[in-house]
């Protein structure tokens, strides 16, 4: 079982989990983050987001972030994975999940693999709204702050 | 030869997602002087290496802009991620 997937496909929240706890049977808490297209009520609301990405890198890098979660904490399970394409509002963007001994590094592994995916991974979203109107989303400096307060 | 991809934004601006350039003959050849000859295709150009903030990875891994490029390394230009 791979620890990282990038797919257009949705997943399944419980069939993952028991992955999980199946690849870390003496686990005693387990994170997960499960991240979703917000659903906006403006006056000209977004309807789906298109995730684009650098097919050659997203998969390494999301590795690269587990390898550097598993080193810093003791942690029995981590696993990412991230859908790309078209995802209407409500449906789920990116899942990650990590199992420990105990829940402070399960917080703390889980906590640190989003921050910095979202700063590091390289997936750009581009936002479709309901008038037609099609934008680019830009990246937010609170995610930056929170992601280099792990460095 | 330097295969150079755009992503996201930068891609959809200059209109161009790949090129493939000759490796200089000379000299160490960093991402910052990639930049700079690729500023020199014309104004789209500069204005998108110079209006806004760009990140760079050589062969998948992100770098610095001081960092060397050597002959046939894929180089990626993109704007700042927001995945997740």
């Amino acid at each position: 079982m791979q620890c990282v997937r990038v797919q257009q496909e949705d997943f399944n929240v419980a069939d993952e989990y028991h992955a999980l706890l199946d690849a870390a049977p003496t686990a005693g808490g387990v994170v997960q983050f499960i991240g979703c297209v917000r659903p906006d009520y403006s006056e000209d609301p977004v309807q789906a987001l298109e995730l684009e990405h650098y097919p050659a890198m997203t998969q390494n890098a999301l590795e690269s972030l587990v390898a550097t979660a598993c080193a810093r904490w003791p942690l029995l399970a981590a696993r990412v994975i991230h859908r790309v394409g078209k995802i209407s509002v409500g449906e789920q963007i990116v899942w990650v999940a990590v199992a420990a001994a105990h829940r402070d590094e399960a917080f703390q592994g889980a906590r640190f693999l989003i921050d910095k995916l979202k700063t590091t991974a390289p997936f750009w979203k581009k936002e479709f709204r309901q008038s037609g109107s099609v934008a680019w989303v830009n990246a937010k400096a609170t995610d930056d702050q929170a992601a280099s307060g792990w460095d | 030869m330097i295969r150079v991809l755009f992503f996201a934004q930068l891609r959809e601006s200059l209109g161009c997602d790949e090129l493939n350039l000759d490796y200089p003959a000379a000299g160490s050849f960093t991402v910052e002087n990639l930049m700079k000859q690729l500023q020199g295709r014309g104004e789209l150009w500069r204005s998108a290496f110079v209006e806004t903030k760009v990140l760079v990875a050589i062969n998948q891994q992100m770098v610095k802009p001081q960092s060397v490029i050597s002959d046939g390394d894929e180089v990626a230009f993109f704007p700042p991620v927001t995945g997740g």
